[in-house]
């Protein structure tokens, strides 16, 4: 299957005070079409800052990251906010809805990106809530929403451009036992029935056990742990 | 459309926010506010005592002073010069051809307030009488016209309303007792209104002078001012000058209407660079509060544009309720209040009601936009470069 995403000699480095600390080293990576890859490695490995290079939310010092046909590393911010707007959806660990809007107000943020009129928005809108299963709460607010709803407006919001990618940064950090396994049932529902790509850096192996291939980031070095077949 | 549609939805979650910085929000309206009404008080102040100078002026009218006087009260005519200075051609007349003109003289009086108080400085004139001819904008609103050789006066209606100087009250100075006999008022706002006015031969008497200050003649039309300059010059018992009444009345009060003007743009600069800081430290605050809010819109594909004027709108929309606060209190506070002030040292204070114009408002107004801007500029700026990995993961 060809890739969807292709990193090629991708180097991270930060530079703090007089240090400068190389977190990706010379990393390369192939995520086919249709894949659920978790990200899985100890704290300050560089599993969230090679999901930020994934996801164009940050820049590599060097190498080559193509997603989606796209150079990402030679756009410019403008151009790449709108390359996020079009092909990735995001699934932040504490849901980052806006405290102010409703649901359903949360989830149609990223169409206010398209030229969709007003009625079309309310349809896809509606349409994500029922595939989320939160139809009766389309006008609460987050904080009148478990985490595990929160998370799920969340994910409809990721999912509602209907983007190429989705990238996840421990989705299920902030829940308990049975609303992550919710949460993590229903990325592999998207993986499996939309053929979503999915992207999740999670250092919980039972989340990692439902995507269908797991890396582990280690001192900035990938190393594949396991490959299910049914991916 | 979707460019308009980002920007509305980023500005309006950003207002939307704003009960949530109460605190911080408050600090820019008031800082503002604060700004906004001493500015406009101070220009108010300004501007009315200008107009009230210069109500006291006429285009039509001259005013004859002795040669090298600066200002009324340092003029003396001599009194058998006046005939000489009413012959001169330029002057208008009346129908038995009488010259429409008035020889006044001018003292100042301490007068004791009705309420009590300390003693207050007034301008008492002499005048012929309140001439419609001459001065066609005073007229009598109570009682009756002073009688020539008695000690009768007239009233500005500013002093009677400030002072309770009204009918028949006694005032004490030069010669004895003086007795108030009508109040007049002017139809525009004017230094006459501040003043006594009596009969000029009696206050001559009993000041036992030979001479009066100065003689306000109305002209006979246009280019006559510069018929009477000539005339008076040219005769060499005369050494007087004539001046347009408005033009010498807009240069009294220029100097000090443009001491007041720094005096209001200096303080008012001043609060405002202290507002700005306000406002440049409570947006700072704000975006920083909201450092993840704008990096979750800016991973989800927001522009940086669109940040950019959600802190502007917020820091205009502060900036914009500070400035109607301000200038409200300005409106509330001043609108119509008398106040006095001295032209100079040789003049007692003029009375004047401060006029809080739409004009100075809407000053006041666009200061309030520009400091609101400025304040926000950096903040904007600083919101739109905000690193978004960073910003995301500072919450994990």
């Amino acid at each position: 299957m060809a890739s969807l995403v292709s990193l090629h000699n991708v180097i991270k480095r930060y530079v703090r005070g007089k240090q400068t600390i190389e977190v990706l080293h010379q990393l390369d990576l192939e995520v086919p079409a249709a894949q659920f890859l978790a990200l899985m490695g100890p704290s300050g490995s560089g599993k969230t800052t090679l999901l930020n290079l994934i996801g164009g939310l940050d820049r590599p010092t060097s190498g080559e990251i193509i997603v989606a046909g796209e150079h990402i590393q030679n756009l410019s911010s403008g151009q790449l906010a709108k390359w996020r707007a079009r092909h990735v959806g995001f699934v932040f660990q504490f849901y980052n809805l806006m405290p102010m809007l409703s649901a359903e107000r949360n989830i149609e943020l990223p169409l206010l990106l398209t030229s969709l009129s007003s009625a079309q928005r309310k349809r896809n809108v509606a349409a994500a809530l029922e595939l989320v299963g939160l139809t009766s709460h389309a006008k609460h607010k987050p904080a009148e929403l478990s985490g595990g709803q929160q998370q799920r407006v969340a994910i409809a919001r990721a999912l509602i451009a209907d983007p190429t990618l989705l990238v996840c940064d421990e989705p299920t950090g902030d829940l308990d036992r049975a609303s992550a396994g919710e949460i993590l049932g229903l990325l592999q529902l998207l993986n499996r029935d939309q053929q979503k790509t999915i992207v999740m850096v999670t250092h919980d192996q039972k989340a990692a056990d439902y995507a269908s291939r797991i890396l582990h980031v280690d001192k900035g070095q990938l190393i594949e742990a396991a490959v299910k077949s049914a991916a | 459309m979707s460019v308009f549609r980002q920007l509305s939805a980023v500005v309006g979650m950003n207002l939307r926010n704003l009960p949530q910085r109460t605190g911080a929000s408050l600090v820019i309206v008031i800082g503002i506010a604060g700004v906004v009404a001493v500015l406009v008080s101070v220009l108010a102040m300004a501007v009315s005592f200008s107009q009230t100078i210069a109500g006291a002026g006429s285009p039509d009218r001259a005013l004859i002073l002795s040669g090298g006087a600066l200002q009324e009260a340092m003029s003396s005519i001599p009194r058998d010069s006046v005939a000489n200075i009413l012959d001169a051609p330029g002057i208008a007349r009346d129908r038995e051809g009488r010259p429409i003109a008035a020889a006044e003289a001018l003292a100042q009086v301490q007068v004791e307030p009705k309420s009590g108080g300390k003693l207050i400085n007034v301008a008492l004139r002499g005048v012929a009488s309140v001439e419609p001819e001459l001065r066609p904008e005073l007229h009598l609103v109570e009682g009756r016209m002073f009688r020539p050789g008695l000690h009768e006066l007239l009233v500005g209606r500013s002093l009677e309303e400030r002072y309770g100087l009204g009918l028949g009250s006694h005032l004490e100075f030069q010669s004895g007792d003086w007795t108030v006999v009508g109040i007049f008022a002017s139809s525009r706002p004017s230094t006459f209104d501040s003043q006594v006015l009596t009969d000029a031969q009696t206050l001559l008497a009993a000041y036992q002078r030979d001479w009066f200050q100065s003689i306000t003649v109305r002209l006979a039309g246009p280019g006559s001012l510069d018929q009477l300059k000539r005339a008076l010059a040219a005769d060499p018992t005369l050494h007087v000058n004539a001046y347009l009444e408005s033009a010498f009345a807009a240069a009294q009060s220029q100097a000090l209407n443009t001491v007041l003007k720094w005096i209001g743009y200096f303080i008012g600069g001043m609060m405002a660079a202290g507002a700005l800081f306000g406002a440049l430290n409570s947006l700072y605050a704000s975006v920083s509060s909201r450092s993840v809010e704008i990096a979750t819109l800016r991973a989800i594909g927001f522009g940086a544009g669109s940040v950019v004027v959600s802190v502007l709108a917020e820091a205009l929309l502060l900036a914009v309720g500070g400035g109607l606060l301000g200038a409200l209190c300005a409106w509330i506070f001043f609108n119509g209040h008398v106040s006095s002030m001295e032209l100079s040292g040789l003049q007692p204070p003029i009375a004047f009601a401060m006029s809080v114009r739409p004009d100075l408002l809407t000053l006041g107004i666009v200061w309030a936009c520009v400091i609101g801007l400025a304040g926000g500029l950096l903040p904007a700026i600083r919101a739109a470069r905000l690193p978004v990995a960073r910003a995301l993961n500072a919450v994990v």
